[in-house]
């Protein structure tokens, strides 16, 4: 794991125009795909910097919460009923109709739910790793994230100047903490 | 939206956390007196709790009085906060950016208040939970899944913890943002409920995904969740309750209270924080004339319920609408409630210069929340007083008692003093919204003129 953080740099950037320049030089020097993260204060349209489209199953949660809520609350609308045997009105011990405003709510509870796990579990969160960093990203700076073999990031620091970088933070340096 | 104003991401940081990171004088003072406000309802509360319900001026038949008003209330208020936020979101409306959390905020608050009235109204708490939460095993006493009384929790409940985690998840970035701007243990609080997060494109993406997501989710447990609350009375068979138009027209009402409510909120927050160049009279604007449109839909829903009344077969339905339109003191609060919830606000609301006017707006929307507290007054107290078949049932109007007052006083410093620690913990207004915003703003040369536009994926 540490020899991994010492082999990212992060190189910190005043626009959007010299982080697009910086990323064509490192692409030029072999650093593609996931090698290369863009950091900033507020999403930007993807691919505005040339960077690989992300994957994610984030939309696979909510049918699994769905699935998990509607069978919790049927189990919980029938236990009871079951548990409490009360006949009311000559009407069966297990009555579906007011039943599904519970399955119904446990359902939408489960699909938010799972949604909210699936959020933070897909953004790769928590994530304490020491990872360089730079709080200037909060206001306004963007990052470019750059990891790879150790020998070849001076190549990476090479590009990232070259593109525009108004300074190259490692993961020992004063700014780092996440 | 024609107003657009240049604003650095440095800027934008320090305008919007400087609340959360400076404490103004002005906080002790508003918290002493919330507190105190709620000091005293607890006080208030111990001698329900040692003398018993008399002290609620509950009578004979009426059972549900100010409490469960104040109850029906807030949930109101609790619901335009996550539908303002949500339809605005997948209708990626741009003026909702300094909208949207305030207004999630508000439902939190409002939704965690409302729920506990009707335990605290039942004078013995404790032993109402295990109707909604079986923990008293040893008795075999299990919920009631056939009682609306059981579904209403369950609806509230779902509502609760889902609005909870939206506002959560939308607050991670800003999380970040706050890790960044502080240092000692705050710094340390903070970078733990961010949880590392760092911006990456997946994490934006992620983010942004997640807004219309939930927003999607939400939405319908919204509409079910008043839906629900209505059959508290709907499925009730006392007249002036069993009414099948319920449902609507408790949701229609409730956007009509909570978006007052977010408006006369967006008014305060600007004031107080000077947001001035965040919160601006086209916000207000739009407000307005999504509020026209709701307000005139909540008196369409009104009418309908007075003649469903009137054109029912049975004549005890027709007996409450006398007593609610003829009888003091109902036939006093009627007038006042469609004074102050239409006749008011809405002729002033057709007018851009009135809708951009924020004061204008702040107490139109006040105006309107003093109506729809009545409203949901006339529809649950009257059908419960009403003269019924047994002379011994025939009983004084209710007459609520110093208690039920201070609680519902007490109902509006929760709320507020909530709203106001979140602001002072969090930022009220998104700054990665805001942010945003500013990255995807254009403008546009057409002819002679030049437009403000939006860029959208």
């Amino acid at each position: 794991m540490a020899t991994r953080v010492r082999d990212t740099i992060l190189g910190v950037f005043g626009d959007p125009e010299t982080v697009v320049a910086a990323v064509d030089n490192l692409r030029k020097a072999g650093f593609t795909g996931p090698d290369v993260k863009v950091l900033s204060d507020t999403p930007y349209p993807e691919g505005a910097f040339g960077e690989s489209p992300e994957r994610h199953r984030l939309y696979v949660f909510p049918f699994m919460g769905a699935i998990c809520g509607f069978s919790v609350a049927v189990l919980l609308t029938v236990a009871t009923q079951i548990a409490y045997p009360m006949v009311t009105d000559g009407k069966p011990v297990i009555s579906i109709p007011p039943m599904v405003n519970i399955m119904y709510e446990g359902t939408m509870l489960g699909a938010i739910m799972f949604t909210v796990m699936g959020i933070i579990f897909e953004s790769r969160l928590p994530d304490f790793s020491p990872s360089p960093y730079d709080a200037r990203i909060s206001e306004g700076y963007l990052g470019l994230l750059v990891s790879g073999p150790t020998a070849k990031l001076d190549t990476a620091a090479r590009a990232l100047r070259d593109g525009g970088a108004v300074d190259i933070v490692t993961a020992d340096g004063p700014r780092a903490r996440v | 939206m024609q107003e657009r104003r240049d604003l650095p991401s440095a800027k934008i940081n320090v305008d919007l956390m400087d609340f959360t990171l400076h404490t103004p004088l002005w906080f002790w003072v508003v918290a002493f007196v919330l507190s105190s406000i709620l000091g005293l309802a607890a006080i208030t509360y111990i001698f329900v709790l040692y003398y018993g319900l008399e002290l609620l001026g509950y009578q004979n038949t009426i059972v549900w009085g100010f409490l469960i008003t104040n109850f029906v209330f807030w949930v109101g208020i609790s619901h335009a906060g996550v539908m303002i936020s949500a339809i605005l979101r997948l209708s990626q409306a741009e003026w909702r950016r300094p909208v949207t959390r305030a207004a999630e905020v508000m439902t939190v608050f409002a939704l965690a208040t409302a729920a506990s009235f009707p335990v605290l109204h039942t004078g013995r708490p404790w032993r109402t939970l295990y109707w909604a939460f079986p923990y008293d095993y040893a008795r075999g006493i299990f919920p009631d899944v056939r009682s609306a009384l059981i579904w209403d929790p369950s609806a509230i409940f779902t509502y609760l913890s889902s609005s909870a985690a939206f506002v959560y998840v939308a607050l991670i970035p800003d999380l970040a943002v706050a890790r960044d701007m502080t240092t000692g243990w705050k710094h340390t609080a903070y970078a733990i409920l961010a949880m590392g997060f760092r911006g990456t494109g997946r994490q934006w993406k992620l983010q942004t995904t997640a807004g219309i997501l939930l927003s999607a989710l939400i939405l319908p447990v919204f509409v079910s969740v008043h839906s629900i609350v209505s059959w508290d009375f709907a499925a009730a068979i006392l007249p002036g309750y069993h009414a099948t138009v319920f449902p609507p027209y408790f949701v229609i009402g409730a956007v009509h209270s909570g978006v007052s409510a977010v408006a006369t909120l967006m008014a305060i927050v600007r004031k107080i924080f000077h947001l001035e160049d965040y919160i601006t009279p086209d916000h207000f604007d739009a407000l307005g004339r999504l509020l026209t449109v709701v307000a005139t839909g909540w008196l369409y829903f009104f009418l309908m319920d007075v003649f469903f009344g009137m054109m029912g077969e049975g004549t005890s339905e027709l007996e409450v609408w006398t007593l609610r339109f003829f009888y003091a003191p109902y036939s006093f609060l009627i007038p006042i409630m469609i004074i102050t919830s239409y006749i008011i606000p809405v002729p002033l609301w057709l007018f851009r210069k009135m809708r951009r006017n924020i004061t204008v707006m702040f107490w139109s929307s006040l105006c309107v929340n003093v109506g729809m507290w009545i409203e949901r007054y006339y529809i649950i107290v009257p059908p419960q007083s009403f003269k019924q078949v047994f002379s011994f049932l025939w009983i004084q109007s209710y007459a609520p008692r110093w208690a039920d007052w201070i609680l519902v006083i007490a109902s509006f410093a929760l709320v507020s003093f909530g709203v106001l620690l979140f602001a002072k913990l969090f930022p009220i207004i998104p700054l990665f919204d805001i942010k945003e915003g500013q990255v995807l703003k254009q403008e546009l040369r057409i002819g002679r003129v030049k437009v403000p536009a939006v860029i959208r994926e």
